[in-house]
């Protein structure tokens, strides 16, 4: 079976005052219906820009799809007209973004604004609109969803109003909804109540989840598959269990062992060396090599490849599975 | 325990704001941030905060060093009363006590060079001048992994990371006792977030500095405090040894706001508690149990009954009636 979505090799650079920068940089993967993929990175790591790459939604200029495909389906999505991608967004794929506030109009309440996606996307008329968007607030468990509806964004808790913005994404029942940092501004008991309830939606509507986020344990908790990306390249991917469980690339161990965890009071941490370079001053090779204590001449040679199957890591020396495949210290 | 005395001491503190009331009219109201506080921290101790947004985690650390005035409630500092000194009076405490934020390029004066930044403290106080002054400043930002280049740069020419180090070094050039760190860590990427988290252990053994570290993540702050105090709506719920809140929290708020945490290890994983509904609003809090709304195991006298923070051995002490 062909998969839901898939990339192929997809470049996505920005103009900037020192040079071309290259946000993404080659970046394959695939998601297949219901499925959850989680792609984990620091600030800078392209994992925004990709999503948004999806529905060609990178400003332009400064930015700029140099090659690649997007397979939705089976179609690029990247040679489609402007009217036909339009018929996609929000219609089969929707996205969320970190900041509800920013992404709801002040003016117009939160009930006009679920409505008006169902008007549009889905051709309703303005009562029976209304009365699916009440549906729809109850359905992402707003409590008192009708007088809620006539509320205006501010009026509501920022929970409160990414449960809106999941009610708008959901109002066309996509296939894949692209959830870019959905939790990262809430509190920590809020957060786990927009995953328990995404989760829910999931199994319910059979929808494809895209999960942007630099949270290692939320993706632990909600993704099926894991996708680490560095500079623009995707460093390590594969079944989240064993990428999270027994990472196999420099990064992504120095991404696990630089989290404080719960019940190691006072252990010390140990951090990645140095700093994400520029995207406009990456160095040769292995982007990762300057920080990373593997690093040999080879890394500044050559761009090592994702290889290795259901586990794919881009890492010369530590592509090959230890003997015994036993726990692995590095 | 051969001290007597806490290095800092709160009692009863309390900080209301006065809200709304702008110009459209309508009516004023009283936002209690912090509602009956009191707290010890022990010298060479780090007392974690923690809290969710609006807790008054935040402005509880601006009372301590005084940043803000307190409505009611004293603090003292090393057996000296700072409520009620003057600006002249507290000038000795100020060395003292220092304070790193969350934000690092909005607490660094964009228009002044990381040497004058870090050494401007040092000036004012009286601590060092010309040579030596020089000379002191550069092995500080050495110690917090600072080029000396950076004596001629501007703030907005270093990363994040790099910022919290410059405020870290100015913090420490007056050689303080207590330094309040609110949220250091939270705008960092979680590889920067640990390099500081090391230095700031580092720094505390080698300069036997007091901490009081305010975060929202339980991760970060159970891993750096010796002793955690959790916040909910303006009052301290519980505060026990870092280790003992993780392996037995006692408050329901507590447990709850521990198993939401994600965790990476799969094992590690308990029964989650999703609590109910959001943080009620400071301005109107609930009756009796602040968290009595949203507790799952409440009973009908938390909605009537205040539960007081009382001791409950081990070091530990807990505001629920029905611990």
């Amino acid at each position: 079976m062909a998969a839901l979505l898939e990339l192929r090799d997809l470049v996505t650079v920005f103009d900037t005052a020192d040079g071309v920068a290259r946000a993404v940089d080659g970046v394959s993967f695939s998601i297949d219906r219901g499925e959850t993929l989680g792609v984990v990175g620091e600030s800078g790591c392209g994992k925004s820009v990709t999503a948004l790459s999806i529905l060609r939604l990178v400003p332009e200029p400064p930015g700029r799809i140099e090659s690649g495909s997007v397979l939705f389906q089976g179609t690029d999505l990247l040679q489609m007209s402007e009217p036909e991608l339009r018929a996609i967004r929000g219609n089969e794929i929707a996205m969320i973004f970190q900041e509800p506030m920013t992404s709801l109009n002040p003016v117009f309440t939160v009930g006009f604004q679920v409505a008006e996606a169902l008007r549009l996307h889905r051709g309703l008329g303005k009562r029976e609109a209304e009365r699916e968007a009440v549906r729809m607030l109850e359905l992402v468990e707003i409590p008192e969803a009708e007088s809620r509806a006539r509320d205006y964004p501010h009026q509501l808790s920022g929970g409160m109003r990414q449960r809106v913005m999941i009610a708008m994404a959901l109002s066309c029942t996509p296939s894949l909804l692209i959830a870019d940092e959905p939790t990262t501004a809430l509190d920590v008991t809020i957060q786990a109540q927009i995953l328990e309830l995404l989760g829910e939606l999931q199994q319910r509507l059979g929808m494809a989840l895209l999960l942007i986020t630099h949270d290692l344990g939320v993706v632990a908790e909600r993704a099926d598959r894991v996708m680490v990306m560095y500079a623009g390249r995707v460093v390590e991917q594969g079944p989240a269990d064993s990428v999270l469980g027994s990472p196999r690339h420099p990064y992504t161990r120095g991404l696990i062992a630089s989290q404080p965890r719960l019940g190691a009071t006072g252990e010390r941490l140990q951090p990645i060396a140095g700093m994400v370079p520029r995207l406009t001053e990456l160095p040769s090779g292995c982007h990762f090599r300057t920080r990373c204590s593997l690093a040999t001449d080879r890394c500044e040679r050559e761009e090592p490849l994702l290889e290795g199957g259901a586990h794919e890591v881009a890492c010369f020396e530590t592509s090959v599975p230890p003997a015994g495949n036993g726990g692995r210290h590095g | 325990m051969a001290e007597v005395e806490p290095l800092l001491k709160a009692r009863g503190l309390v900080k209301v704001f006065k809200t709304g009331g702008g110009v459209f009219g309508g009516g004023s109201a009283e936002l209690r941030a912090v509602d009956g506080v009191d707290l010890d921290v022990w010298r060479g101790e780090t007392l974690g905060i923690v809290g969710e947004s609006g807790c008054g985690k935040t402005t509880l650390g601006r009372l301590l060093l005084r940043l803000l005035e307190p409505t009611a409630g004293s603090v003292e500092f090393d057996g000296q009363q700072l409520t009620g000194l003057s600006r002249r009076q507290l000038r000795p405490f100020r060395r003292r006590m220092q304070v790193v934020f969350q934000d690092p390029y909005a607490s660094l004066n964009p228009r002044m060079k990381v040497g004058r930044i870090i050494a401007e403290g040092m000036e004012f106080h009286g601590l060092a001048s010309g040579a030596e002054l020089r000379t002191q400043v550069l092995e500080l930002m050495e110690r917090v992994g600072l080029g000396a280049d950076a004596w001629d740069r501007y703030p907005h020419e270093f990363s994040g990371g790099q910022r919290q180090r410059i405020c870290i070094a100015r913090a420490l050039a007056v050689k303080p006792e207590l330094v309040v760190a609110d949220e250091p860590v939270s705008a960092l990427d979680v590889s920067i977030q640990a390099q500081i988290l090391n230095l700031l252990g580092e720094l505390q053994q080698e300069f036997g500095l007091t901490f009081v570290f305010i975060s929202h993540d339980l991760r970060v702050v159970e891993h750096f405090s010796h002793r955690v105090a959790v916040m909910y709506l303006g009052r301290v719920v519980e505060t026990a040894p870092s280790r003992d809140i993780y392996e037995r929290p006692l408050h329901p708020y507590t447990a709850a706001l521990l198993s939401a945490v994600p965790r990476v290890d799969a094992k590690a994983r308990t029964q989650r508690v999703v609590l109910k509904g959001d943080v009620p609003s400071p301005i109107s809090p609930p009756g009796g149990c602040p968290f009595h709304p949203r507790c799952p195991v409440a009973e009908a006298r938390c909605s009537s009954e205040v539960p007081q923070l009382l001791p409950r051995g081990d070091e530990r002490s807990v505001a629920c009636l029905l611990v």
